[in-house]
C-alpha cells in the first residue's frame, strides 16, 4: 500500500538522521510543584472579605498563545508549504472516531508530512494538542484527548522525531473548535491540533 | 519526556477574588412532587416595621421547603390570617386549608443585629413541635433562614437537611472578542450569592470541596498546561499542589481532609494517586496502560472508586484506599464514568451512557443495582447534596448546559439556569 510505503521511506529516513537531534536539553524542564514544595505566592487570591475590584489580570496574549497564524493555517509563520492547500504541511488537525484514539488512513500522510519537517529541522517543535467532544464525562475526556496526542506523537516518533521536539496536552472537552451540541460539531471536536511553538 | 514550557512569564494568569459574580443562577421548577406534605410558612413578624429587614426570613424557608420535593408550601395570599406569636395562633384557620404544619416567626433588630424566633406547630394534634431563638448580624439573615429549613427538615423528615450548603461550579462566557473565559464561581444551594473565586482564559474545572467545605481543589490551565490547586475559600490563598508532565487532573478529597485522590500521566498512561497534602509524598495506586481516572473516596476512606477502560470501555472499579486488588463495579451500559458517592456511601451516582446518551443513573452499593435518574441525552458531572436526597448535575437545555437537581426518587426536579453563557461541572459543598 502506498501510505504504508511513504510511512516506511520515512522511517528509513528518519533512522539516517537520529543523530542529528541533539536539542534534548531541556526533556526535564518541567514545574514541579510538590518538589519544590511551593505554594504560588505570587498568585495568591482574594477572599471573603477583601473583594478587590478592578484587580483581575489575564494575559494579554491571543487565546491560543500560539502566535498570530491565521485560525486555517495556524503554522503558516513557518512557511509559504504550510499555507498551501495542496501541501499535507498545511493541514493541523487530525480527527477521530468516537471515543476512539487510533488514527485514521486519511490522515497518516498529513502526520508523516509533519514528522519529515519535524526531522529536517531539529530545533522545531511542535505542540499535539488533544481534545474529545462534549459527550461524557469531562475527567475521562482529558485522558481520551492525551491518548490522541499521543497517538499521533508515536507515529512521529517512529518516523525518527525526537521526543524533545514534542510536547503534549489535552484540553479534553474544555475548549471545543465548534460550539453546537450535535454530531457534525462533534466530528469536529473530536481532534489532535498540530500546532508549532515560536514565530 | 516531553517538553514542556517552563518559562511563567508565557503563561496567561489566572484572576482571583472574591467579589460579586455577575452571573445570577435562577431556579426553575420542572416537576414537582404530588406526595409533598402541606406546611404554610407565615411572614415573619417585625418585617414591616420602621427598620426595614433586609430578608425574607419566611420567604427563603418557604422556597427551601417547596423546592426540596418533600413540602408543598401554602400562598401567602390563601392565608386567611398572618400569626406571628403562639398566642394568635388558631388551628382551625389552619385545618380548614388542608394544612399539617404551620411555621410562624418574628425578626426584632436590636442593636445592629436581629433577633429571630420561630415555632413549628402540628396543626391537627394543636401543639408545638419545634421552638428557636436566635441573633444574627444581618449578613447572615440569610444563612439563619437556610438554618431554620434545616431544623424542620429534620424535625418532621427525619434527615439532616441540606439548605446549608453550598454549590461550585465553572461558568463559560464568550467576550465580544470571542475569547472565552472561564470562571469558578461558589453560591448558596439556593444559587443565592454567587461569588467568583477564580478566574481564567484557560480552562478550569473539576472542583472538589474539602470535607469541612473551606477549601477547593480544582484544576486549572492556565500555565498552558494541567496543574492541580488548593484554595482557601475565606482568605483566597491558594497552593498548586500538582504540576507534573502530562495530566493533572480529577481531584478528591480523603474523608480525613489529609489527602487528594488524582489523576497523573507522568509515568505513561492516566493513573490513580493519593498526594499526602501535608508531607507532597505521592503513592500510586494504579498501574497499567489503560485510562485510570476520576477516582472519589469511599465515604469510610476505605475504598477509592475509579472510572477505567481497561475492559475496552469506560466502567467503574473499586480499590482499596492503599491500593490492591481492583473490582469492576458496573456491568450494564456502554459507558459508566465520572462517580460521586452519597455521604452515607450507601449510593454511588454515576454518567451512565448508551449509544451516545448520557444520563445520570445511582446505583445501591449493597444490591449492586443501577436506577436510572434522569432523561439525557447529555447529563454529566453528577454531585450528593449534604444529606443523600439529591443529586446536582450538568444537562443541555436549549443548546446550553445549565445546572439541574433532581431527588434520588426522581419525584423533584428543577433547573439552576444562569443568566448567560454555560454553567458545568457542578460540585455540592459537604
Amino acid at each position: 500500500m502506498k501510505l504504508n510505503q511513504s510511512v516506511l521511506a520515512l522511517a528509513i529516513m528518519a533512522a539516517l538522521l537520529t543523530g542529528c537531534s541533539s536539542d534534548d536539553e531541556t526533556a526535564t524542564d518541567f514545574m514541579d510543584g510538590t518538589q519544590g514544595g511551593t505554594a504560588d505566592a505570587s498568585l495568591s487570591g482574594y477572599g471573603d472579605g477583601s473583594g478587590i475590584s478592578g484587580s483581575e489580570t489575564y494575559g494579554s496574549g491571543s487565546g491560543s498563545g500560539y502566535g498570530s497564524g491565521s485560525a486555517e493555517y495556524p503554522n503558516a509563520f513557518l512557511g509559504s508549504e504550510f499555507s498551501d492547500p495542496s501541501n499535507p504541511l498545511s493541514k493541523s488537525t487530525i480527527y477521530f472516531m468516537f471515543d476512539s484514539s487510533q488514527v485514521q488512513q486519511d490522515f497518516i500522510p498529513v502526520i508523516a508530512a509533519h514528522a519529515q519537517y519535524l526531522v529536517s529541522h531539529p530545533t522545531r517543535r511542535l505542540t499535539l494538542e488533544g481534545h474529545a467532544d462534549e459527550r461524557g464525562s469531562s475527567e475521562y475526556n482529558i485522558a481520551l484527548g492525551e491518548q490522541r496526542a499521543k497517538s499521533v506523537a508515536r507515529m512521529m516518533k517512529v518516523q525518527g522525531v525526537s521526543e524533545s521536539q514534542l510536547q503534549i496536552v489535552s484540553y479534553g472537552e474544555e475548549k471545543p473548535a465548534v460550539d453546537g451540541h450535535d454530531e457534525s460539531a462533534y466530528q469536529l471536536n473530536r481532534r489532535v491540533e498540530l500546532l508549532y511553538q515560536g514565530q | 519526556m516531553f517538553y514542556l514550557i517552563k518559562n511563567f512569564t508565557l503563561f496567561s494568569f489566572i484572576a482571583l477574588y472574591a467579589s460579586l459574580s455577575q452571573a445570577e443562577l435562577t431556579i426553575q421548577i420542572t416537576k414537582g412532587s404530588e406526595k409533598a406534605m402541606p406546611i404554610a410558612i407565615v411572614p415573619f413578624g417585625g418585617q414591616a416595621g420602621q427598620t426595614a429587614i433586609p430578608v425574607d426570613i419566611a420567604e427563603v424557608v418557604d422556597n427551601d421547603l417547596n423546592r426540596s420535593g418533600y413540602f408543598n408550601t401554602l400562598p401567602r395570599k390563601d392565608m386567611l390570617t398572618k400569626p406571628t406569636t403562639p398566642e394568635e395562633v388558631r388551628f382551625r384557620n389552619w385545618q380548614v386549608l388542608g394544612q399539617d404544619y404551620l411555621v410562624i416567626g418574628q425578626v426584632i433588630p436590636e442593636g445592629g443585629r436581629y433577633n429571630i424566633n420561630f415555632q413549628l406547630f402540628d396543626v391537627y394534634k394543636n401543639e408545638q413541635m419545634l421552638g428557636y431563638r436566635m441573633t444574627v448580624p444581618s449578613n447572615e439573615l440569610r444563612k439563619s433562614a437556610h438554618h431554620i429549613s434545616d431544623l424542620i427538615f429534620e424535625k418532621l423528615i427525619g434527615k439532616k437537611g441540606d439548605f446549608s450548603g453550598r454549590i461550585a461550579y465553572v461558568t463559560v462566557n464568550k467576550e465580544p472578542n470571542g475569547r472565552k473565559k472561564y470562571n469558578l464561581e461558589v453560591a448558596d444551594a439556593d444559587g443565592y450569592g454567587p461569588r467568583t473565586v477564580a478566574a481564567s482564559y484557560e480552562p478550569v474545572m473539576s472542583p472538589a470541596w474539602s470535607p469541612d467545605g473551606r477549601m477547593l481543589a480544582y484544576v486549572s490551565f492556565e500555565s498552558k498546561a494541567s496543574a492541580i490547586y488548593v484554595q482557601v475559600l475565606a482568605t483566597g490563598k491558594r497552593t498548586r499542589v500538582a504540576y507534573f508532565p502530562g495530566i493533572n487532573g480529577a481531584p478528591a478529597w480523603s474523608p480525613d481532609g489529609s489527602k487528594l485522590a488524582l489523576t497523573l500521566s507522568k509515568d505513561g498512561s492516566p493513573d490513580i494517586f493519593t498526594l499526602d497534602l501535608s508531607s507532597r509524598s505521592l503513592t500510586k495506586l494504579s498501574t497499567g496502560y489503560s485510562i485510570d481516572t476520576e477516582p472519589v473516596w469511599s465515604p469510610d476512606g476505605k475504598h477509592i472508586v475509579f472510572t477505567s477502560d481497561r475492559g475496552g470501555k469506560p466502567q467503574l472499579y473499586m480499590m482499596p484506599a492503599r491500593g490492591g486488588q481492583v473490582k469492576r463495579l458496573t456491568f450494564d451500559g456502554a459507558y459508566n464514568a465520572g462517580a460521586s458517592f452519597s455521604s452515607d456511601g450507601s449510593s454511588l451516582a454515576m454518567v451512565h451512557g448508551n449509544k451516545g446518551d448520557y444520563r445520570i443513573a445511582v446505583m445501591d452499593m449493597g444490591s449492586r443495582t443501577i436506577n436510572v435518574l434522569t432523561g439525557g441525552p447529555l447529563d454529566d458531572a453528577p454531585s450528593f447534596s449534604p444529606n443523600g436526597t439529591k443529586i446536582l448535575y450538568a444537562t443541555k437545555q436549549g443548546g446550553r448546559t445549565v445546572l439541574s437537581v433532581v431527588s434520588i426518587d426522581g419525584r423533584m426536579q428543577q433547573k439552576l439556569v444562569l443568566n448567560s453563557g454555560e454553567v458545568r461541572e457542578p460540585a455540592w459543598s459537604p
